[in-house]
């Protein structure tokens, strides 16, 4: 992965019609979905992004370490074309590694950040695609609710 | 890897017959129709046959046949050249009728027009995509100058009843002559309907009528306007005055002989395509729908084109369903969402009614002169494990 490669997302041309080798490897081989709703108590928490009118809607599922507040889990669910899959599934990858985000850190991810690991994305694609974090930002929401 | 083209509606490759017959006139036969020696005779011989092969597959006369640049330029020269010659005097320029389903040819050519200050209605469609005479003839008001009607839907097949509204536009059109209202002249674009459908310009009742060579196995570039004798329209592009004044510019030979051919041997074979083709079609629908759950048909079930399969499948996402079947050597289209700049479903599939979450899984598998039925059955197996993966991802079920 080229995480070194500063990108900006306007960098990439809303004209073309191509997709980054990232962008094409998360679409086709996704990390982290689930086929089906999680059992109850496999994770802490649910979020819950996008209207069917824009094509994407994104349903997220973390499991949070409660001493670390590090995401140990990060599951999803989502409807949209390739560059919304390919989104879910990368922000599946930076949440979860190198032992996990912390809360307050993943709290503050931003579509740009997305967009950037995965080599830009055609600039009509990112206002649609790149949802994951509003569905994270109220994953986290509703886990801080429960933990009150 | 196989690979399997299911787009013909987009475009279609050149019949090698049709090469051959545009060949001699890129080096041998260059000359230039407005010339007046040998060379340039020969061109201007040569066009006319062509314009006469034409004229024959519509029943017209020759004089009414107007080479253009493709079909998109055949209907801008349509509907804005006739809108604007006709322009009704006085404050309002006149009203001018179309349908919601039409292609962006004619909408974006509409929409020109609404800012040029006439006034457009843009008639609903059934579930089926199918627009009434009754509903035509209800739309009609005093200063109304032009109905355009899509013959058959490039999107969802629907073949939309011409003939009915041909008809019913030329009685009013013999009232009104009484009455001293204004003529109104009915275009239909053809473009999806050449090679299949009747395009006899009189059983028709047509004024004006579009068609273009690129699918059907003639070459891009190239389309014909069928203007009926009397018409006047203002050019959109001047120079020479070559194609009665209507199209300046010198006459793309090559292109034309191109043309000509290929709708000529779309004739010919129509009869036998369209019942092989109808065939294919209706297995290809029948075993989608049985294989594929909550998946349904856009169009007219009898009433389409015999190569259209357009499928809104629920819950998955159009263009994911592309890229994966092009993944699998597949070539289809969207007319949803991700396709156009606007995020919004097509606007042909929402006209029907049709909820998001099916709107924004839809394609539309276009069968040509090619096709197998090896080829449908292993698209249905790719597609059946498709659908089933994305719709494992999916967060709408």
């Amino acid at each position: 992965m080229k995480d070194d490669k500063k990108y900006d997302v306007k960098e990439a041309n809303g004209a073309e019609w191509l997709y980054s080798q990232a962008v094409k490897e998360h679409f086709f081989n996704p990390r982290n979905f689930l086929v089906d709703e999680p059992e109850k108590g496999e994770y802490d928490a649910k979020g819950e992004v996008g209207e069917s009118v824009c094509g994407d809607v994104m349903h997220v599922w973390i499991k949070v370490d409660s001493k670390t507040k590090k995401i140990k889990k990060f599951g999803w669910k989502t409807f949209g074309c390739a560059s919304a899959i390919a989104a879910t599934s990368m922000m599946s990858v930076m949440v979860t590694e190198n032992g996990g985000m912390k809360l307050d850190e993943a709290y503050k991810i931003t579509p740009r950040e997305i967009t950037q690991r995965l080599g830009g994305l055609p600039l009509r694609k990112v206002h649609c695609s790149v949802l994951g974090d509003q569905a994270l930002r109220n994953a986290i929401d509703n886990y801080n609710k429960t933990r009150k | 890897m196989k690979q399997i083209y299911l787009d013909n509606a987009a475009t279609t490759p050149v019949d090698p017959k049709v090469l051959k017959a545009m060949m001699p006139y890129f080096e041998k036969e260059y000359g230039n129709a407005g010339a007046i020696y040998e060379l340039g005779r020969k061109a201007k011989r040569t066009l006319d046959e062509s314009r006469q092969k034409v004229a024959n597959i519509l029943a017209a006369h020759s004089g009414e046949i107007i080479f253009t640049g493709g079909g998109t330029e055949s209907v801008n020269m349509a509907l804005l050249g006739y809108a604007r010659q006709n322009k009704l005097k006085g404050r309002a320029s006149g009203h001018i009728i179309t349908t919601k389903i039409e292609h962006d040819a004619v909408l974006n050519s509409y929409g020109q027009l609404e800012k040029e200050g006439f006034a457009a209605t843009y008639l609903d469609v059934d579930k089926d995509g199918l627009v009434s005479p009754a509903q035509v003839e209800k739309a009609i008001q005093n200063d109304t100058i032009l109905v355009s009607i899509i013959y058959a839907n490039n999107e969802i097949g629907t073949i939309e009843p011409i003939a009915a509204i041909g008809k019913m536009v030329r009685g009013i059109n013999e009232k009104r002559e009484k009455q001293g209202l204004p003529r109104i002249a009915f275009h239909s674009d053809a473009c999806q309907a050449a090679g299949y459908l009747n395009l006899h310009v009189n059983d028709l009742s047509v004024d004006m009528l579009s068609l273009n060579g690129s699918k059907l196995y003639g070459p891009k570039g190239v389309g014909v306007l069928y203007v009926r004798n009397g018409l006047s329209l203002e050019p959109l592009i001047f120079g020479g005055g070559q194609e009665r004044g209507l199209r300046s510019g010198t006459e793309n030979i090559a292109g034309i002989v191109g043309l000509a051919t290929s709708l000529d041997i779309a004739n010919s074979l129509s009869k036998k395509e369209t019942l092989r083709l109808t065939k294919l079609r209706d297995y290809f629908i029948q075993e989608l729908t049985k294989d594929i759950n909550k998946s349904t048909l856009n169009g007219h079930p009898i009433k389409r084109l015999p190569n259209n399969i357009s499928i809104s499948i629920y819950g998955i996402e159009g263009e994911s369903a592309i890229l994966y079947l092009d993944a699998k050597g597949i070539a289809c289209s969207t007319g949803s969402a991700c396709n156009s700049a606007s995020l919004e479903p097509s606007h042909v599939i929402t006209a029907l009614g049709r909820p998001y979450e099916y709107a924004h899984g839809t394609l539309r598998f276009t069968l040509g002169r090619h096709t197998t039925k090896e080829e449908i059955d292993y698209t249905i197996d790719e597609l059946k494990k498709i659908v089933k993966r994305l719709r494992e991802m999916s967060a709408v079920r």
